[in-house]
């Protein structure tokens, strides 16, 4: 498995099977974990679990003066941080392009899917909107980070609650009220579901750390709840046939419904609490 | 240089040279590709789209004709005025066929947007870019007009990227006449 990893894994590939014992097209179990018992000093925050990859997402919301430019709509920045400690081949110090890349992504999907629209992050017209720092920080990469960290963000999303805040009129400051708290409102759940591609013709779902590396290609795919594509992110590689893409989306758009259930049963487990 | 409309973007490939120890791979050259923005130091966005461009062009580039080498890919972006990322694919295309690198397949970059009314728009300007409800951006090779690179902004139906990729294969041959006849033109003198 060390000395011939390829010839090793062609093996598995040939008998329609993985390593690990998955089908070709068999997530790893996933676990989440939302709300105070991840971090209880963030505004939402959730814990992903792909597997062995761990994604923990945090969001704090701040107050700040809107663009000049755009006087009605407030921020999302989302960060996705890969520190040394989740995998050996990232070192400590500036973002590398993996996290950098991974950001762009997340913040694309964001803007793509409308799950939040800027215009409700908005207070008061030209002077105070929200500001939603969302921190995407892998603890422990074992592949398909992209993934987990979309459905990380949208769990601590689902989880954010904003308290009320009021522009006093006579004084033109703005009065925090912590007792009043209203959730986000998320219009779109956006799902991602990537694949590894393997000697050009055979795709593998949910690919671990050691199947990402001798894969010849990789491709996401970020569907909503209409069926909708918000994203096809296929960053080179292999070259793909048209029919071979659609067999991926059809696979996505089944996995979106699995995920779905998942944060579902997850947020009325809490809210009954 | 490349320029379709008004987006311009220049290329330079450097390569196959020798690469720092740290950087060298033994079994195939490493590709590194540099995006300049017009305005400002390279950002974020410039990072994730470098990636996409790196994986396009490593999937393409015989690199194990070249091991423990570095291909060094430096673009610049004159002017955008709309469909900057498949102008860079085109202009990293041509860029690779003038330094006669080993090459699998050509690719090249096709931008789509899809307007709010439905009608498919090829190589958008900027205007109809922020118009548009959808733009997707694909890398054809030229062996089977299969997809080498897919990004999309904005959210579309299923059918209707299917569509747009019909497309954007239909226009992918125009586009390679276009490689043969400026390559011609450059060698026939």
């Amino acid at each position: 498995r060390t000395v011939e990893p390829l010839e090793y894994y062609r093996r598995f590939l040939k008998e329609n099977c993985r390593p690990d014992g998955r089908e070709l097209g068999e997530f790893r179990t996933t676990t989440v974990n939302i709300g105070k018992c991840s971090i209880t000093t963030a505004d939402g925050s959730a814990l992903v679990k792909l597997g062995n990859t761990t994604v923990i997402c945090g969001v704090k919301a701040e107050l700040a003066a809107p663009a000049a430019d755009s006087a009605n709509k407030g921020y999302i920045v989302p960060n996705v941080e890969l520190p040394s400690l989740c995998a050996e081949r990232f070192r400590s110090g500036p973002p590398g392009e993996e996290a950098q890349a991974a950001s762009q992504f997340i913040a694309d999907v964001i803007e793509n899917s409308q799950m939040i629209v800027k215009e409700d992050l908005c207070i008061a017209n030209g002077k105070l909107a929200w500001v939603l720092y969302c921190d995407i920080i892998c603890l422990d990469y074992d592949g398909n980070l992209l993934d987990a960290s979309v459905f990380a963000l949208l769990a601590a999303l689902k989880n954010v609650q904003l308290p009320l805040v009021t522009i006093n009129e006579e004084t033109g400051l703005s009065e925090v009220n912590l007792k009043q708290k209203n959730s986000l409102i998320i219009r779109k759940h956006p799902v991602a579901t990537s694949f590894a591609v393997f000697d050009d013709t055979l795709l593998i779902v949910d690919p671990t750390a050691e199947e990402e590396d001798l894969a010849t290609g990789t491709v996401t795919i970020v569907t909503d709840e209409e069926g909708r594509l918000c994203s096809v992110h296929k960053p080179g590689g292999s070259p793909l046939t048209g029919a071979k893409l659609q067999d991926c989306i059809t696979r996505a758009i089944t996995r979106h419904k699995e995920v779905k259930k998942l944060i579902d049963k997850v947020i009325k487990s809490i809210t009954s609490k | 240089a490349l320029s379709p409309g008004d987006t311009s973007v220049l290329a330079g490939l450097y390569g196959p040279a020798e690469a720092k120890v740290s950087k060298e791979l033994p079994d195939r050259a490493a590709l590194e590709v540099l995006l300049r923005p017009k305005v400002g130091l390279p950002g974020v966005m410039e990072r994730s789209r470098e990636q996409l461009l790196r994986q396009t062009c490593e999937a393409v580039v015989l690199g194990a004709l070249h091991p423990r080498t570095a291909i060094t890919l430096v673009l610049q972006v004159l002017s955008d005025a709309g469909s900057l990322l498949s102008c860079c694919l085109n202009a990293a295309c041509m860029a690779l066929l003038d330094a006669g690198l080993p090459l699998a397949t050509l690719f090249c970059g096709v931008t789509c947007a899809l307007q709010p009314d439905g009608t498919i728009l090829l190589d958008p300007s900027a205007r109809q870019e922020q118009e548009a409800r959808a733009i997707l951006t694909f890398a054809i090779a030229s062996s089977e007009r299969k997809v080498l690179m897919a990004n999309t902004k904005g959210s579309c139906s299923v059918e209707e990227m299917q569509q747009c990729l019909a497309a954007a294969q239909r226009a992918a041959n125009t586009i390679f006449q276009f490689y043969r006849d400026s390559v011609r033109r450059c060698y026939s003198k």
